[in-house]
């Protein structure tokens, strides 16, 4: 081959690599994105249907149970303005805390009730997932009842 | 009055940061050799008026010394001192300190080991240096000083985060920064390089030792992380594709890119601008993940609007100092020549191969980092990006690497025939094959990604017994362990650190294929069967550690009626932070681990428990110390030794490569 020609087989190799990696990359990003939404959004049906998806807000004091068998539990996730109820089976995190932040991901559920495959909470005591301040901060600018144990401003 | 030493020592640190960033580069450009040698001597003083000023800081937390803003956040007079200690690195305004103090670190390396290095291109390499700890430095003293006063004086300190009062970390940073900050050696070579205009094969192999170290470091400070992450975190992962984490394996994969096109700069002279651009956006992406982690960015983008001026330093410092490398190097690159030619098929064209597949496998892991950061950044909404992308991402990507990492070692410079390829390694690839298709089942589940995963870490093996009993055949010598001794330190250092690699994939695959997790509620006295192995809780006891106090269980495990072992996992709550913290109780071996951690407490001393039996799990780790124990052999290689100790010599290769650039 001459060197030209060498130069194309290269070119050409690394187009063809560039072009397999941006379809592999596209293509799991768009079937592993996981979108987030506020209780508000969930009671408002703005959710997509059989496909998982985040939510996130306080867990309402006082709401959370636990089944006999010691690792299924309820709770309720609020944003003070709507309320999701939430099922998880499994071992709640440290930082899980009746009236701090939470993040759960799952899918909506049929009777409305979120199933959460996944609680997260995450490393200090202070902090507040993102998410979950800021789907407080949302219900709050749009007129929902404030309250005073509500932490808007994470760290 | 010790803090207030710290601090005058880094503003003094700053200005000799300042001479050391200009001058040099200076005389280098005008040839001026006075202004050149006050390179050495300015590096060797900014270390050390840093060291004085870490002193100092270390000083203020073994002193207790709660009137300094930064040591009452982070420690508490309760915390040990090993940890008042550790604590110097626990948050954002130490580690920027550790950070810089590392990299002092690595300038003096370079000023007592640079005896055979140029002049100028010494000056150049020192100067390029102080311009970044420039940055540090003016960083810290305007908006994140660790000797802030804290008027009047807190009582006592609001405590290390608990999970962060750990052995692992103690040694995890400075292991990790050790790795980014030993990236700005190659870094600084590069720049000097393109300042120079000259960049031969003598470069990389100046270039190469302090690249290999950096990266030895890097392996061993991440898969420390990860370790960390296994027992700290109570729930018995080792890699989240957590952006943290995300932010030390990218330039973990830009430095194994830098070290193989390295290696072909200084093999064949090749790749030079390649290697150059790698050197940037190795350390580039250093700058990025310290910043990243530590300050605040990560956990929420909204910690730029708590610190605006902390924020708009780091954009634009990383801005600075990309962009303008970057534009030096679209500027001066062309002079640097591209190297030698080559077939397709040739080791070189393998090694190029690998080096774009590890960019691009970068490049993705870099998207799904940063994507959910700019979305939200510019408030269009808010996502996540799962450890399912990640990994339909990079198995794919990586899959054909590895393939070529078996061949490559194998394969002629310049030009190599596949065919003759394809008849040497027939018997590698036949057997691993075969073991990759019947282990698997023989060990009771096949599933396609178990066979690849064994496949690849069997290619890998069987390939290097095909080259090293090649090579043995090849190489003159009475005894066997003779001839293998006569082998360079180089070549061994290659054989380990993939074998390494083998040994890191075994150790994923068998615990994706194979491991096996369980959460129970537990009563007392109650067993439970895993991986067959039978746990028995006896409940737990209350006691007191020096800063927490901690419900401790004890699990007894036995395997068809003998003992095995006994497991006390923790619950500890640190009082000063009112934290709950799981510690796990792990039973490690070469074939398993167990794992056992309390969830939370039921009824009747009941407690719901989750247990783990993970298969081969520490050879991920093994794996990661011996292809760092691999760049060790590499760089003990006796031609760096004879480097080192060459002093006024011209390196003979510098003429001679000089002229294969050509092309």
């Amino acid at each position: 081959m001459k060197p030209r020609h060498k130069r194309f087989v290269f070119i050409g190799l690394g187009l063809l690599a560039l072009a397999v990696a941006s379809m592999l990359i596209l293509n799991a990003f768009q079937s592993n994105l996981v979108f987030f939404f506020t209780p508000t959004q969930v009671a408002n049906a703005e959710v997509p249907k059989g496909r998982g998806f985040r939510i996130g807000g306080m867990v309402e004091d006082g709401s959370l149970t636990r089944e006999g068998d010691g690792l299924t539990v309820h709770f309720v996730v609020t944003d003070f303005a709507k309320r999701v109820p939430v099922t998880f089976k499994g071992i709640l995190p440290d930082l899980f805390k009746e009236g701090k932040g939470v993040v759960a991901q799952g899918q909506l559920g049929p009777d409305g009730t979120f199933l959460a495959s996944e609680v997260l909470a995450k490393h200090d005591e202070n902090y507040m997932p993102p998410e979950a301040a800021d789907a407080l901060a949302k219900a709050k600018a749009s007129g929902a009842q404030p309250s005073n144990t509500l932490v808007v401003n994470p760290r | 009055m010790i803090p207030e030493i710290g601090h005058f020592a880094l503003i003094l640190a700053l200005c000799v940061a300042v001479v050391q960033g200009s001058l040099p580069i200076y005389g280098a450009a005008v040839g001026n050799s006075a202004l050149m040698s006050i390179a050495k001597p300015a590096a060797r003083g900014q270390f050390l008026l840093v060291l004085l000023a870490f002193c100092c800081l270390g000083y203020a937390f073994a002193a207790k010394d709660f009137s300094v803003l930064y040591v009452a956040a982070t420690s508490n007079s309760q915390l040990p001192l090993h940890y008042r200690l550790a604590a110097i690195w626990g948050a954002h305004e130490g580690s920027l300190l550790l950070w810089v103090f590392i990299l002092t670190i690595w300038m003096v390396a370079v000023s007592f080991l640079s005896a055979h290095l140029p002049e100028a291109m010494r000056a150049r390499i020192l100067g390029v240096m102080g311009l970044v700890s420039m940055g540090f430095l003016l960083f810290m003293l305007t908006v994140s000083n660790p000797f802030e006063r804290l008027i009047p004086a807190a009582f006592d300190g609001r405590d290390l985060n608990p999970l962060l009062q750990d052995p692992g970390m103690v040694i995890h940073p400075p292991m990790l920064y050790m790795g980014y900050v030993g990236f700005s050696v190659a870094f600084a070579f590069a720049i000097a390089a393109l300042f120079g205009g000259t960049l031969d094969a003598a470069w990389a192999r100046w270039s190469r030792p302090w690249t290999t170290v950096a990266w030895c470091f890097l392996t061993i400070g991440v898969a420390m992380g990860s370790g960390w992450a296994y027992y700290e975190l109570g729930w018995g992962g080792w890699w989240f594709w957590d952006p943290v984490e995300n932010a030390s394996f990218m330039p973990w994969l830009a430095g194994t890119a830098l070290i193989h096109s390295l290696a072909v700069t200084d093999k064949r002279g090749g790749f030079k601008a390649w290697s150059v651009l790698l050197a940037i956006l190795a350390f580039s992406l250093s700058l990025l993940g310290t910043f990243l982690v530590r300050s605040g960015v990560l956990t929420s983008v909204h910690a730029f609007a708590t610190d605006p001026k902390r924020g708009l330093f780091i954009l634009v410092f990383l801005a600075v100092v990309i962009g303008g490398s970057l534009m030096l190097y679209a500027w001066r690159a062309p002079r640097v020549g591209l190297g030698g030619g080559f077939s397709v098929i040739s080791r070189e064209g393998m090694l190029l191969t690998n080096n774009v597949l590890l960019i691009a496998a970068l490049g993705s892991v870099l998207l799904g980092t940063l994507y959910p950061l700019f979305l939200d950044a510019l408030d269009l909404g808010k996502i996540s990006v799962g450890p399912p992308y990640f990994d339909t991402v990079f198995v794919p990507l990586m899959t054909p690497a590895i393939f070529l990492m078996g061949i490559g070692p194998l394969a002629q410079w310049k030009k190599a025939s596949l065919p003759e390829l394809a008849m040497r390694l027939r018997w590698a690839f036949g057997v691993s094959v075969t073991t990759a298709l019947v282990l698997p089942i023989v060990l009771g589940h096949w599933s396609p990604l178990v066979s690849l995963g064994l496949l690849l870490a069997l290619w890998i093996a069987t390939t290097i017994a095909t080259d090293l009993r090649e090579r043995l055949a090849h190489t003159d010598g009475n005894s066997f362990f003779g001839r293998l001794a006569s082998m360079p330190r180089s070549y061994w250092g290659m054989v380990v650190a993939h074998f390494g690699l083998a040994l890191f994939i075994t150790g994923v695959t068998m615990v994706k294929g194979f491991e096996v997790e369980q959460d129970v509620r537990m009563n007392v006295g109650q067993t439970a069967t895993l991986g067959g192995y039978t746990f028995r809780f006896d409940g737990t006891q209350q006691y007191k550690g020096p800063n927490y106090v901690a419900a401790r269980g004890t699990i007894h495990v036995s395997q068809d009626g003998h003992d095995v072992t006994v497991m006390y996992p923790e619950k500890r709550r640190y009082t000063v932070q009112n934290q709950t913290m799981t510690e796990a109780a792990i039973s490690p071996g070469l074939l398993r681990d167990l794992y056992v951690s309390l969830g939370e407490p039921l009824d009747d001393g009941a407690w719901s428990v989750r247990l783990y039996h993970k298969p081969f799990i520490d050879w991920i780790w093994g794996g990661c110390l011996i292809m760092a124990m691999g760049g060790v052999l590499a760089i003990s290689d006796r031609r760096y030794r004879l480097a080192w100790r060459r002093k006024d010599v011209e390196v003979p290769a510098t003429t001679q490569m000089a002229r294969q650039t050509v092309s």
